[in-house]
């Protein structure tokens, strides 16, 4: 919905001229590509070659594809055979809860409830919904706590009331919204006592904790290109090894049978290199983003005391380039124009329809109410954010919210 | 902007003329069956990309607003509720008043605009009385003119609403739309109410109001048939009336008036829905001081109906209007609107017609 470009241009309602640079505080809707991947993207698109073919050009894109997915599984902590590529993180929730939930049925026809975390993103919430709505799934939604933790007592009582039934859980590494990270490796731990599949989306995370499918055990994760630095479009299911979903998409077998059409190779290659070098960058990395997002909290509380943060504190327990608030008495769509205007993206980090900003399910099932949930803005920090894109927050956001508020009464 | 030709070429006019101009469409709708109708009336996916396309071709920053909660109180349910009083309401006007001219603008403002730009068929002009208002005047496009839809608003709404497409014919438009490069140019007129998106109102207000059976009756008081809905019918219809014997002197019948409590509908001669008196409410005068005795104008009755000579005479709550000559077929709820030639001086809701 922001076009950085126009509005870093435009002058503002009451006159002002806006700031030259755009200020880019939405990395979690997407993050730029990092230039080497962009480089190798680049390059990789005047190949030629079917990675699917026999012949030579054919083998030549097929070894790009094999040493991509070798530096995608050393990072995840996968074998490279357990790296499915996808068309992005949609797809691959998709084929995991779909394809492990029709698997798991065939195997066994009482296996029809899938669990998952109320505050899943849409590509893992409406599969599940179409689950229910079409395949006769029952869907048990695992309530959060107000920072949006799923705990491992409230999964492990929700399985327990009837193990058996249970065909597949899905609980997000760290939500996309208010950046809440789940203790994925003792849930994962709980499904595997009871030889349940067990799937992450991890395509808020991958680009800025350490993932790992081997690490945790879980059954499958999902990532994707674009939140790393990587082409928008591309992404991939870790899969563990002997694990076989029923396909959502039929056809030329490739990628273990569970996956089929012609692998993009510019954006795979790409992929891997962003993947690498988020890798290399590392934990230093998200010290710095940390920071930046600590400042920025600070800056916008000094400006609009009664901001509420949502989620969990800064710290182990929320992403480091991740700040959501909640602005009382104000429209959060309201507010991101104005922001908007002066030249800030950001989000109000729900999903939209023609453009219209719901209410976010996310704070809602922490308990906020309707109101709290639509006055809620999500700044997220990435690999370009510096301390000029905080303060530019910070010199604009008290005013802003004060107009807002005038615009909701 | 709707997604419609008039908004685009009004917006890209006003961005042209130097002001700092921000797109915004409005989502009217939240039932997601209403997006899926295809691009009819105005709230649909397709008009809102359309919009968004006008927008990106004008180089405009461009949002959704979403008034739908507004929009179904102030106009759906107003709609509704007025055709269960036997009125005939004009969902196009409530809305201007409400939502166009007073949520969208209280909200644009508080946000730091200045004014609510619309592709509206109508002009605003000086008032020549001296009085310092800005009023509203008919379009040069006769055919297309909006003032009637738009004389419900008041000065200080006036005051902060820009009509730039006042002097320029629906033609004119749209060949401005396609030298601009606008993809709308050649998109059909809306006519129906938007919100009803197959067009079928009667089967909207069944929809909303449930079967209320009543017969149809004669001026005597004879039953003639019967119909499965008051709100159904509109004075001065002639169509649907479900009567299937022909009246006695063969000559066609119309809808006299509605009676909801009893779910009486009187049909009779045309002649007889001539009136010469009538009562309306809640004037609003903008283009001249409110009256203090009687005025001499012309009166439209109905959207794109004719204009009658008349005397009004005014006090806070009530207009009574005197027409020269008999005008036919007079809906309660519809909007009297007074004009000094092409200008409106003001407007008020019908609420009783006197037969000569």
């Amino acid at each position: 919905m922001a076009n950085v470009d126009a509005a870093g241009s435009s002058p503002l309602p009451d006159g002002r001229p806006a700031p030259g640079r755009p200020v880019y505080l939405d990395h979690a809707a997407t993050t730029p590509m990092l230039p080497e991947a962009l480089a190798a993207m680049t390059e990789e698109l005047a190949q030629l070659g079917n990675p699917s073919s026999l012949h030579n050009p054919g083998r030549r894109a097929r070894r790009v594809v094999e040493e991509s997915r070798e530096l995608i599984a050393e990072a995840y902590g996968a074998r490279p055979s357990e790296v499915v590529f996808t068309s992005g993180g949609t797809e691959a929730d998709n084929l995991a809860i779909k394809g492990l939930y029709w698997a798991r049925r065939a195997a066994g026809p009482a296996r029809r409830r899938v669990l998952a975390a109320a505050t899943e993103h849409h590509a893992v919430l409406d599969s599940v919904r179409w689950l229910a709505e079409h395949e006769d799934a029952e869907a048990d939604w695992l309530p959060v706590d107000a920072r949006g933790v799923v705990s491992v007592s409230s999964l492990a009582e929700v399985i327990e009331r009837d193990p058996s039934t249970v065909a597949v859980i899905s609980v997000m590494w760290a939500n996309n919204e208010v950046g809440t990270i789940q203790p994925i490796g003792e849930l994962a731990r709980l499904a595997a006592e009871y030889q349940i599949p067990f799937h992450s989306d991890a395509v808020q995370a991958a680009g800025q904790l350490p993932v790992s499918l081997a690490g945790t055990g879980a059954t499958a994760l999902t990532i994707t290109a674009h939140k790393i630095g990587g082409p928008v479009g591309t992404g991939a299911l870790l899969l563990a090894k002997g694990v076989e979903p029923v396909p959502v998409l039929h056809g030329g077998g490739q990628e273990r049978d569970v996956r089929s059409g012609t692998l993009d190779v510019p954006a795979i290659r790409a992929f891997a290199v962003a993947v690498q070098a988020a890798r290399e960058r590392g934990a230093f990395e998200a010290k710095r983003i940390a920071a930046l997002r600590d400042d920025l909290i600070a800056q916008v509380r000094t400006a609009v005391p009664d901001a509420v943060l949502n989620g969990a504190p800064p710290g182990p327990g929320r992403l480091p380039g991740n700040a959501h608030f909640s602005f009382p008495g104000c429209e959060g769509d309201a507010l991101l124009m104005l922001l908007d205007a002066r030249g800030i993206a950001c989000s109000t980090g729900s999903a939209c329809t023609a453009g219209v900003a719901q209410p976010s399910h996310v704070l809602l099932a922490m308990g906020a109410d309707e109101a709290r949930a639509r006055g809620s803005l999500r700044f997220s920090l990435g690999h370009t954010s510096e301390q000029a894109d905080v303060d530019a927050l910070g010199a604009v956001i008290g005013e802003a919210v004060e107009r807002a508020r005038r615009a909701a009464r | 902007m709707s997604g419609g030709v008039d908004s685009a070429v009004a917006a890209a006019r006003a961005a042209e003329a130097g002001h700092d101009v921000t797109g915004v469409h409005l989502a009217l709708s939240r039932n997601p069956s209403s997006y899926r109708t295809g691009a009819r009336g105005c709230c649909t996916l397709e008009d809102a990309r359309d919009a968004r396309r006008a927008a990106d071709v004008i180089g405009i920053p461009f949002y959704v607003w979403d008034m739908a909660e507004k929009f179904h109180a102030e106009v759906v349910q107003d709609f509704v509720d007025e055709y269960a009083r036997g009125h005939t309401p004009n969902p196009c006007l409530r809305c201007n008043e409400k939502i166009k001219f007073a949520a969208v603008l209280d909200r644009a403002v508080a946000l730091g605009f200045d004014a609510v730009c619309t592709g509206h068929h109508a002009r605003l002009e000086p008032a020549p009385d001296g009085s310092g208002l800005i009023r509203l005047a008919r379009s040069v496009d006769a055919a297309k003119d909006q003032s009637y839809v738009l004389a419900v608003l008041r000065p200080d709404q006036l005051e902060r609403a820009m009509f730039p497409l006042g002097d320029t014919t629906k033609d004119q438009v749209r060949k401005e739309a396609a030298d601009r490069g606008l993809g709308v140019a050649g998109k059909p007129d809306s006519h129906d109410v938007c919100f009803i998106a197959d067009g079928d109102t009667r089967g909207f207000l069944r929809g909303q109001l449930g079967s209320a059976p009543g017969d149809v009756v004669d001026a005597d008081g004879t039953v003639l048939g019967s119909h499965d809905g008051s709100y159904g019918f509109t004075v001065g219809q002639r169509k649907g009336l479900g009567i299937d014997r022909p009246a006695g002197d063969g000559r066609p019948r119309f809808v006299l008036s509605i009676e909801p409590v009893t779910r009486t509908v009187t049909v009779g001669p045309a002649e007889a829905l001539d009136v010469l008196e009538i009562e309306a409410r809640r004037p609003v005068w903008s283009g001249c001081r409110p009256p203090s005795g009687p005025v001499d104008c012309l009166v439209q009755l109905r959207a794109h109906g004719e204009v009658y000579p008349a005397v009004c005479v005014s006090d806070e709550d009530t207009v009574r209007i005197s027409l020269r000559d008999p005008a036919r077929g007079v809906a309660p709820g519809q909007a009297a609107v007074f004009y000094d030639g092409d200008a409106v001086l003001g407007s008020a809701t019908i609420s009783l017609a006197h037969r000569p």
